[in-house]
Parts: structure tokens; sequence; C-alpha cells
């Protein structure tokens, strides 16, 4: 499904990704990990079509075709979604009219006319209810003035609505206090089926015990440097990163 | 002959005569023909030049014309029951009109000569300062039409009133004087729509005045719609004085047009009332819209409100102004002013300033100007959602707009303001929240 190859950026003349690596496969959930500055994030919005970095080197190809000249809302198009680490506050602009935009621009992009009122209610109450998400919600500015969990929940309440091909979440648990991580994760892995697939960027094993991944791949100076499956986040739980810094720095 | 003079020579030659108020009107012409029209020299005008508007040939009046009804509906509320007045070409259209004044006195100022003498007479010119801008003296000696509402005591005008002035089928471009006096008396209420429309594409320059007198205890609502043709210039001078305890809005929304320059003038005089001042600006290619206010708080314990928003493409300009004047005895004064503005090119500008003048020590004022772009990070998250850019764009303008749209108490009229919004952004998509 999505393929990136020897993908270097950079963003104001500073190297961020210095040669990642990485192929996910539908019905897969893969987890980056890596020390703060590691690139995780830089990858999560090249990917998602971040306009700021310029990218020097390699490809990202999606369902077999390059992206790369893609724009964000191209890229949304095709199935791909990015669950912010800081969603942004846009007041004004009310979550349901927010969504019912995105949804019926994906539509249009899709040729399909857009979704009655009436259907999309219904659909936006059943993820709702999904993510326990209270009723006055949908009335509210976009983002602003939610905590924490309520920026997080809301992402993934998004993402339920456009049901993306691959969904990227990054650092969704920060922020979260243990009763919001679970309901996010239940939220993400009932959306999980065997034709999409989710890319989990994290810090901390913590959100891996509720969202199990296949692949786990540490990011280390703007590369993959160790990739395993779901023990090797155990082990840096336990063992932090320093070893594997050390190992990456040997070679 | 230059404007000045034809101008003069028309009052000389009777343009008005008939018309009551004759010394009053013969002291401001004089008043204009000593001080002409305001120049870029002037503190009031320095950023904003009237004289390429000044260079048309003018005539100063013309025959009525058709418009039909069905004409324009697409400039008035039709789904919600109002008072509607309409002018063509200065004069009053009975035809396209229709009031049915149960609550209130709704009527055009020559009508009023004889249905209410005696409010005209006390109240024409009253609210305006003895020193006005030129702009205002000339108005004031050569309007000659326009409308006459007075709402008595106790009284609730339930239907907003809509004033629409038309211009249509002129033989030249035309300059015109509109005039508007709204009296509403003690612990009345009274909401008032107006918009100057022409249809023909020729260049009309209209100096509009109102007055508005708000008693103790009324309640005003007043909302300017500007979106004319790009052939067309507005000065709009407003002068609002109210009583205690009464609350009054003008609220202006600039979308259309070359030239508008707003002269919004609040007159505290009666304690724990509250003033309301808000606008959106939107304009493009080759427009200029000016907003000058000044609110005068001569008494204590009142409130004003002012919150305009400017969103400016292309090489458009705008300019705010915004005095609040607070008296020595005006203790326990509030005054809140915002002037925020985007700036979507690098050649659409704003000079934006705003000028406190307190003299009481027990007040609370603020005000606080900003100029800014989109922001990149929210425009990043929408398009992530799917939404393309010029959509995105869309949103994140009417998003900053909102806080004044959301205060728009007639729901159609909130609704066309979207429409017309949506359509000058260029989307199709529905903004409303």
């Amino acid at each position: 499904m999505l393929e990136i190859k020897d993908l270097k950026a950079s963003i104001d003349g500073n190297k961020i990704l210095t040669g990642i690596n990485l192929t996910v496969n539908a019905g897969e959930v893969h987890a980056i990990m890596g020390p703060n500055g590691s690139g995780k994030s830089t990858l999560s919005s090249v990917i998602a079509g971040r306009e700021e970095y310029e990218i020097e080197d390699g490809s990202i190809t999606f369902d077999g075709e390059s992206i790369m000249d893609l724009d964000p809302e191209d890229r949304s198009h095709k199935g791909i979604f990015l669950s912010f680490q800081y969603p942004i506050e846009i007041p004004g602009v009310s979550v349901s009219n927010f969504l019912k935009t995105s949804l019926n621009e994906s539509r249009k992009a899709q040729g399909l006319e857009p979704m009655p009122a009436g259907n999309l209610l219904k659909m936006m109450r059943e993820k709702m209810e999904l993510l326990e998400i209270k009723k006055g919600f949908l009335s509210r500015s976009l983002n602003q003035g939610f905590s924490g969990g309520e920026k997080k929940r809301n992402e993934i309440f998004q993402m339920a609505m456009l049901e993306p091909k691959l969904a990227i979440l990054d650092e969704t648990d920060s922020g979260l206090d243990i009763d919001a991580l679970r309901i996010v994760a239940n939220g993400v892995n009932k959306l999980k089926s065997k034709d999409n697939a989710t890319i989990v960027i994290t810090h901390y094993q913590r959100l891996l015990d509720y969202i199990v991944p296949d692949f786990v791949h540490v990011l280390y100076n703007g590369k993959i440097v160790k990739s395993g499956t779901k023990e090797l986040a155990l082990e840096l739980e336990e063992k932090g990163y320093d070893w594997i810094i050390k190992e990456a720095e040997g070679k | 002959m230059n404007l000045k003079d034809k101008l003069i020579q028309a009052y000389k030659d009777g343009a008005t005569q008939g018309l009551s108020f004759e010394s009053e009107r013969s002291k401001h012409i004089q008043r204009f023909d000593e001080l002409g029209f305001p120049t870029i020299k002037d503190e009031e005008w320095k950023y904003t030049n009237l004289l390429p508007v000044l260079k048309s040939d003018y005539q100063l009046s013309e025959d009525e014309s058709e418009v039909t009804a069905l004409s324009i509906k697409e400039y008035i509320l039709t789904d919600t029951d109002t008072h509607l007045m309409v002018f063509v070409n200065g004069e009053y259209s009975e035809e396209l009109s229709s009031i049915d004044d149960k609550q209130a006195t709704i009527c055009t100022l020559s009508e009023a000569q004889l249905k209410a003498p005696e409010i005209l007479k006390h109240y024409w010119g009253s609210c305006i300062s003895k020193t006005p801008d030129t702009l205002v003296s000339l108005n004031t000696a050569l309007s000659k039409e326009g409308a006459f509402i007075h709402v008595p005591k106790n009284k609730v005008a339930e239907k907003p009133i809509q004033i629409i002035y038309i211009t249509n089928g002129v033989s030249s471009d035309l300059f015109l004087q509109s005039r508007n006096l709204i009296v509403v008396e003690e612990n009345a209420q009274v909401q008032i729509t107006e918009r100057h429309q022409n249809f023909d594409g020729k260049e009309v320059f209209t100096n509009a005045l109102t007055e508005i007198h708000a008693a103790d205890y009324s309640v005003v609502d007043f909302y300017k719609i500007q979106n004319d043709n790009r052939s067309c210039s507005l000065i709009d001078n407003t002068w609002v004085k109210q009583g205690k305890n009464c609350n009054c809005t003008v609220d202006t929304f600039s979308f259309g047009g070359k030239f508008i320059r707003n002269n919004l003038s609040f007159l505290l005089e009666g304690e724990h009332s509250e003033s309301n001042m808000r606008g959106i600006t939107l304009i493009g290619k080759n427009q200029l819209v000016d907003h000058h206010t000044m609110v005068d708080h001569a008494v204590p314990n009142c409130l004003s409100n002012e919150m305009y928003k400017g969103i400016f493409d292309d090489n458009a300009k705008g300019i705010f102004n915004g005095k609040v004047m607070v008296r020595p005895n005006a203790q326990k004064t509030n005054a809140f002013q915002s002037n925020n503005n985007l700036l979507l090119t690098d050649s659409a500008s704003i000079d934006t300033k705003p000028q406190l003048e307190i003299y009481a020590d027990d007040v609370a004022c603020s005000h606080g100007c900003t100029i800014g772009q989109l922001d990149d990070e929210a425009l990043f998250y929408l398009r992530s959602r799917g939404i393309p850019f010029k959509e995105a764009q869309a949103m994140l303008m009417y998003a900053f707009a909102n806080d004044v749209l959301s205060n728009v108490k007639i729901p159609e009229l909130k609704e066309k303001l979207n429409r017309i919004i949506a359509e000058k952004l260029g989307v199709d998509i529905s903004l409303e929240i």
C-alpha cells in the first residue's frame, strides 16, 4: 500500500529525514518509535503532504502511484489520513460543518454526490458512540477550548468518518489519561480491517498495549535503525533507546 | 463646471425650493461653499483620496425609471415579513414599496411634512455635530428625499424595515444625496436594513446620511449591506444619539462598490446604554473601504463595543479609524474596540488607527488592531482532511469574520450575507455553522 524508498527531507536547510525505507501493506499495523527529534513527526507530515518540507531524494508511492507531487487534499482523497499530534484550533468552524465539508469534498473527488444530511447525521452519531463523544460536541468550534483528550478523540472521530486506507496516528497517546487512551485505542481497533493499514507514532510502549503492532521501527537521526516485532517495543520500554543508538552508531 | 460649482449652482437654481429647513440648508450650502470637498490634507481623510470619485461628470437628478418587482428580489429579504421602502433614482416608488404601518409611522421625508411635521421639525438635523464633515453639510443642504421612521413610545415595530435606494436607467453618471431620519421613542424597538443598489452599471455616487434618535429604553438594530456595482461610490454618514438604558447597533457589511467611506458616530447621552458597531469588509481588486467611527461617552456607566473585521485581496485598500471619547464625568465607562485584518496579497493594504481620548479615571477601555495572513498550519489541517485549498481558505476567512455575522438578528439576512460571502470567496460550500 505505502512504499517509501530512501526518503530524504529537510526544512530550512536542516536535514531531518536522511534515508527512510518503509513498506506498509494492507491489514498491517506499524509502530514508529524513537527519541525526541528523530524525525517521527516530519515523516508523518511529509507523507500527508505538508509543503514546508523540501524533499531532497527518494520516493513515496501509495497503491503503486507516486504521491510526491500531490497536494495534501489529493492525498486525503486517495485515503491517507494524519491524526495530528497538536490538532489546530479553528474558532468559527463547527465540528459538524467541518466534517460535512471534509466528507463531501472527498466524495466529490470520487465522483459521488454529497451525502444526504440525514445519512450524514446518522453516520456521525454512530461514530460518536464508538468514541464515546457527547452530543453537544458537533456544534462546538473545531478544537477550540477542547481538552487534550477531546482533541485526540476528535481526530479519531474524523478518521472514523473518512474511513481512510492508511491512518497515521502521530503521538495520539500524548495528553491522554488512561481512560481516554482506552477509548481512542478501542476506536482505532474497531476501525481496523484487512484492507486498511495504520502507522502509530509514539514515544511510549503504553499505547501499544492497546493497539498491537505487527511491526515496530525505531527512528533515529532521520533513519530507521532497527525494525522488529512488538517485542522490540517492550525491550525499548525496559532498556530505553541508548543501546539502539549505540548499535546504530557502531555500524 | 466642476462638481462643487455644479452643486452650488443647483442650490442657487432652486433645487430644494419649497422644501423644509430652508435656513438650515442655506447655512450648510454656505459652509460647503467655503470648505469644499475634503482632501487628503484633512486629517480625517488622510488615507482616503476622494478626488478620483469627484472627477466624473455627474448629473444631480434623474427621472424615475422602471424597475420591476421581480428584478429587485435578489437585493431584498423576501422570506421575511418586512416593510419595504424602495427609492428609484432618488424618488420614492409607491409601486415597489409595501408598508403597513400599524406600530410606527413609516413614510418618506416629504410625506412626513404632512404626517408628522412636529417630529420632523424637532429631530431633523439635531443629531449632527456643529462642525461635521463638509459632506454632511452638502447632504443637509441638498438632500430632498429619504426614509422617515417614527416608532412611538412603547411600540415594537414587529417587522423589520428594509430601505433600498436603487439607481437604474440613468442617462449619465449620477450624484445623489439620500437621507433617513429614524426616531425611536421611549421603550420602543425597531430593526432596519439599508442598501444602495445600482442596476445599469453607470457611475453612481451617493452621499447618504442617516440620523437615529434612540430614546430611553429603546432598542435599535441597523444593518447596512454595501454590495453595490463596482461602478459605484458611497459616502455613508450615520449619526446616532442615545438616551438612557438603550441599546443601539449599527452593523456594516461592505463587499461591493469601488469606493466606500463610512462615517459612523455615536453619542451616548443617557446612562446605562450600550452601543454596538460591527463590520465585515471583504473586498478585492480596485476597491476601497474606509470605516471612520466615533463613539462619544458623554455620561457615566455606558458600554461601547466595536468589532471590525477586514479581508483584503488583490490591491484592495482598507482604512479603519476608530475614535473613542470618554468625557471627564463619564466614569465607569466600558469601551472595547477591535479591528482585525487579513491581507491576502502583498499589494493589499490596511491603514488602521485606534484613537482613544480618555478624560475620566475610572474606566475600562481597550483596543486592539491586528493585521495578518491566514494560518498555514490551519490551512494544512483542513487540506489534510480533503478540503481543497480554495475551500479551506474560504472556511478560515469565514471563521475569521464569523463573530460579526453571528450577531445578526434577522435569520434571512444572516443567510443572505452567508451567501454573499461564499460567492465573494468563490466557493460552493455552505459556510454557516
